[in-house]
C-alpha cells in the first residue's frame, strides 16, 4: 500500500429498500410472504449509516474521497439510492434483480458486496490511478434490515473480506493517517470500545446521537445528476439464489382476551384446567 | 417509474359458506386496496419521484420543526430562528436557479406551500415562504447581476428578511392609483421592494430599499386578529434618497408588480388546500373520539356531510392547482388560470373550514384544536393577493370581454 493511499477514505454504504416501518404488515393470500404492495422506504438503520458517512466527511473533510451507496434489488430500489444521493452520497451502484426474483439472503448479499469491492479495486488498478482510489477502506451499513431482522450481512461480509468488524456501533471515529477506526458498540449491559484496523465493516445501531438530516431541496436537485451504475449479479459472477425455501408464512394467533378470577381457589382451578402443573 | 401507494388501506371481506352435511367450507377472501381518504384521487401517482422527495422533505421538516412551535409562535409573534431553519433546508426561494437556491419547478413549489400551511397554521412560515415571489422573484427577474449576488443568497438562507410594498392605505384593490412617487434627484424588515410611480415618465418602477435609509421606517401593525405570527408593517417613506443602484432595471410598469404576485397567488392556491386538509384530519379525529348521545359524532349524518363536502373540495382544488402548476412549468399559464384556482381554493377553504369548525362545538374556541386558527387565517387569504371579488371580475372580463372594474 503506497503512503498516499493511506491518506484517503473510500466509504461504501450498502442500503436496502424495505417495507416502510409505519406500514401495517399483512400476510399475502398465498401464505408465502407478506403483502408488498405497500409503501417502501430505506431501511432506517441504513439511513443512519448514510448519515454517519456524510458526517464523517464533514469532520474529516478532504480525507473522505468518496461515499458510494450500493443496493441489491428490483428496479424500484433506484429510488432509495436517489434518496441516499440526496442525503450526500456521491454515486450509487444498483445491482438489479428481476421483479419476480425471491429476496436474496445475507450470504448472497455479502458475496455480491465482496464482488463489488473487488471489482472496484480491479478497475482502479487497470486505470492505473495509482493513488489506491479503488480500495474500499470502510463499509458502513445498518446492523439489520427491518423486514427480516436477520442482522447477518455485515458480519458475513467482514469474514469474506478478511476485514475487521464492529457491529451495533453507536459512535464512529476514524484516524485516517493511522488507518484505524475507533468504534463504540452497544452490548448487553453497556458499551464496548473497539479499535479496528482498516479496512473495516461497521454496522450501525439505532442509538446514534445524531439523527438523519432532511435531504435539503438543493441536494435533491443535485442528486439527479449524480451517477448510478447499473449491474446484475451475473456481471459480478455471483449466484444470489436463496438456499432456504420459505414453506409457509402465517400471522401469529389472534390474542384472546383474558378473564378476571374472583379468588385464589378459582385461579388454581383454572390453572389446573389449562394443564399448568406445579413444579417443585 | 412505478410508484408505491402512500397509505394504502386494505379492506378484506371474508365469506364462509358452510353446508351442514359436509365438511367442505369455502372461504373467499378478497382484498381491495383503495387510496386512503387523504389522497382520494391518487395524486401521488401524478407526481414525479423528485417532486415526491421534495414534498417529503418539506413535510418532515414542517412536522418535526414547525408543528411543535405552533402555539409558541402565537405568543411571540415572530421567531427569527424559524427563517434560517427553513433556509437551511432550501425552502426559501426554491424555484430560483442558482444563488444558493434549489431551482425546483412550480409544482414542487405548490407542494411545499401546502405542507407549510398544513403544519404550521399560523401565517408566519407561509408568509416568509410566500415572500419568495414578491421579494426574491422581482430581484431575480428584474434586478442587475450585482443586486442578485447581493441579496438572493442571503434571502435564501433566511439571513435577510424582505417585504413587498405595493398596497397603500388609500389604494388596495387599485394599486394603479398609488400615491407613492419617485423623483429623480442628483444620490423588523432589512430590504423593501417598493413600487412607486416615477414622476419623470409616469411609469411605475420597482426599487430595492435597505433598512436604515433616512426617511424610511416601518412600524408594526399590532393586535392583528389573523396571521398573528407574521409581522405586517406600515412602511413610511419621507423623501427617502436612494442611488440609482436601487432601481431594478427590468421592473417597469404595474405588470411587473403583478407578475410577481401571480406566482405568489398560485402558491396560495396550494397552501389553502393544505390548511383545509389539516382541518379535515382534525375534524375527523375529533368526530371519531367525541361521543354524544352515546355515539361518536362521526355517526351523525350531518357531520359526515360536512366532512364529505370538505374532502371533495380538497381533492378537486388540488387537481386544479396541479394542472396550473404543470402549465406554469410548461410556460403556458396565463393570469386568468391563476385567478380561477386562487379564487376557488381560497373561497372553498374558508367556507369549509368554518363548517368543519362547527363539528368541534364549544371546543372551537380552544386554541389547541387548531381549526379556529386556520379559519381565521383563511379569512385573510381570501382577501389578500387579490380579493375574491376582484378575481371574480378578472374572470368576468375574460368571459365577456367587458371590464366591470369601476
Amino acid at each position: 500500500m503506497q503512503p498516499t493511499a493511506a491518506r484517503f477514505l473510500n466509504i461504501l454504504v450498502p442500503i436496502k429498500r424495505c417495507v416502510d416501518y409505519a406500514v401495517k404488515i399483512r400476510v399475502n393470500p398465498q401464505q408465502t410472504g407478506i403483502d408488498t404492495n405497500v409503501k417502501h422506504s430505506m431501511n432506517p438503520f441504513d439511513e443512519i449509516a448514510v448519515e454517519e458517512a456524510v458526517r464523517l466527511r464533514e469532520r474529516l473533510k478532504d480525507k473522505v474521497k468518496s461515499i458510494t451507496v450500493v443496493t441489491l434489488g428490483p428496479a424500484k430500489a433506484a429510488e432509495t439510492l436517489r434518496t441516499a444521493l440526496a442525503m450526500g452520497a456521491d454515486s450509487g451502484i444498483h445491482i438489479e434483480l428481476p421483479e419476480s426474483a425471491p429476496p436474496p439472503e445475507p450470504l448472497g448479499v455479502a458475496r455480491v458486496l465482496r464482488a463489488v469491492i473487488e471489482r472496484r479495486k480491479k478497475m482502479a488498478t487497470e486505470e492505473g490511478s495509482g493513488t489506491g482510489g479503488g480500495t474500499t477502506d470502510l463499509v458502513i451499513m445498518g446492523k439489520q434490515a427491518i423486514d427480516d431482522d436477520l442482522g447477518q450481512t455485515g458480519q458475513m461480509l467482514a469474514a469474506l473480506l478478511g476485514a475487521s468488524q464492529a457491529t451495533c456501533a453507536s459512535k464512529l471515529d476514524v484516524d485516517v493517517d493511522k488507518r484505524v477506526a475507533h468504534v463504540r458498540t452497544e452490548i448487553d449491559g453497556g458499551a464496548e470500545e473497539l479499535v479496528c484496523t482498516l479496512p473495516a465493516v461497521i454496522t450501525t445501531d439505532l442509538r446514534y446521537v445524531e439523527q438523519p438530516r432532511y435531504a435539503s431541496l438543493p441536494n435533491i436537485m443535485k442528486a439527479k445528476k449524480k451517477p448510478i451504475e447499473k449491474l446484475t449479479p451475473t456481471d459480478l459472477g455471483v449466484d444470489v439464489t436463496p438456499m432456504l425455501e420459505t414453506i409457509k408464512v402465517t400471522e401469529p394467533p389472534k390474542r384472546v382476551g383474558g378473564s378476571k378470577v374472583g379468588n385464589v381457589d378459582e385461579l388454581v382451578k383454572k390453572l389446573k384446567e389449562s394443564g399448568v402443573v406445579a413444579v417443585a | 417509474m412505478a410508484k408505491s401507494n402512500v397509505s394504502t388501506k386494505l379492506l378484506r371481506g371474508l365469506y364462509s359458506v358452510g353446508r351442514s352435511d359436509s365438511s367442505v367450507r369455502i372461504v373467499i377472501s378478497f382484498i381491495l386496496s383503495v387510496p386512503s381518504f387523504q389522497d382520494p384521487l391518487d395524486m401521488e401517482d401524478q407526481l414525479s419521484e423528485e417532486e415526491i422527495s421534495i414534498r417529503d422533505t418539506a413535510r418532515d421538516f414542517c412536522r418535526e420543526y414547525l408543528a411543535p412551535r405552533v402555539l409558541e409562535l402565537t405568543e411571540q409573534r415572530l421567531d427569527k430562528s424559524v427563517l434560517p431553519a427553513m433556509g437551511s433546508v432550501g425552502l426559501l426561494g426554491p424555484t430560483i436557479q442558482g444563488y444558493g437556491c434549489a431551482g425546483v419547478n412550480y409544482v414542487s413549489y405548490g407542494l411545499i406551500a401546502r405542507e407549510i400551511e398544513r403544519h404550521h397554521r399560523l401565517g408566519l412560515p407561509f408568509n416568509r415562504f410566500g415572500a419568495v415571489f414578491p421579494v426574491m422573484h422581482p430581484i431575480n427577474t428584474f434586478g442587475t447581476e450585482a443586486q442578485k449576488q447581493k441579496y438572493l443568497p442571503a434571502l435564501a438562507k433566511g439571513e435577510l428578511i424582505g417585504c413587498f410594498g405595493l398596497t397603500e392605505p388609500n389604494h388596495g384593490s387599485d394599486p394603479a392609483g398609488m400615491d407613492t412617487t419617485a423623483e429623480e434627484t442628483s444620490g423588523g424588515f432589512d430590504i423593501f421592494i417598493i413600487w412607486a410611480r416615477c414622476k419623470w415618465d409616469g411609469k411605475v418602477r420597482g426599487f430595492i430599499l435597505e433598512k436604515g435609509l433616512r426617511g424610511l421606517s416601518a412600524l408594526k401593525i399590532s393586535n392583528k386578529l389573523a396571521l398573528r405570527a407574521s409581522t405586517t408593517g406600515s412602511i413610511f417613506m419621507d423623501n427617502v434618497k436612494v442611488s440609482l443602484d436601487a432601481l431594478m432595471p427590468g421592473a417597469i410598469g404595474l405588470g411587473a408588480a403583478f407578475s410577481c404576485l401571480n406566482s405568489a397567488r398560485y402558491g396560495i392556491s396550494w397552501g389553502v388546500m393544505g390548511a383545509l386538509e389539516s382541518c379535515l384530519v382534525q375534524a375527523q379525529q375529533y368526530a371519531l373520539e367525541r361521543h354524544q348521545f352515546k355515539r361518536p359524532l362521526a355517526s351523525f349524518q350531518l357531520v359526515q356531510k360536512k366532512l364529505a363536502d370538505a374532502h371533495t373540495e380538497i381533492a378537486l382544488g388540488l387537481q386544479a392547482s396541479l394542472r396550473v402548476g404543470r402549465l406554469k412549468d410548461a410556460g403556458r399559464a396565463v393570469p386568468e388560470m391563476i385567478s380561477i384556482v386562487k379564487r376557488n381554493n381560497c373561497g372553498k377553504a374558508l367556507h369549509h373550514a368554518r363548517v368543519l369548525l362547527d363539528i368541534l362545538g364549544g371546543n372551537a374556541a380552544a386554541d389547541e384544536y387548531h381549526i379556529g386558527r386556520h379559519a381565521g387565517n383563511l379569512q385573510v387569504t381570501n382577501t389578500y393577493e387579490g380579493t375574491f371579488d376582484i378575481h371574480t371580475l378578472i374572470l368576468g372580463k375574460a368571459i365577456t370581454g367587458v371590464q366591470a372594474f369601476s
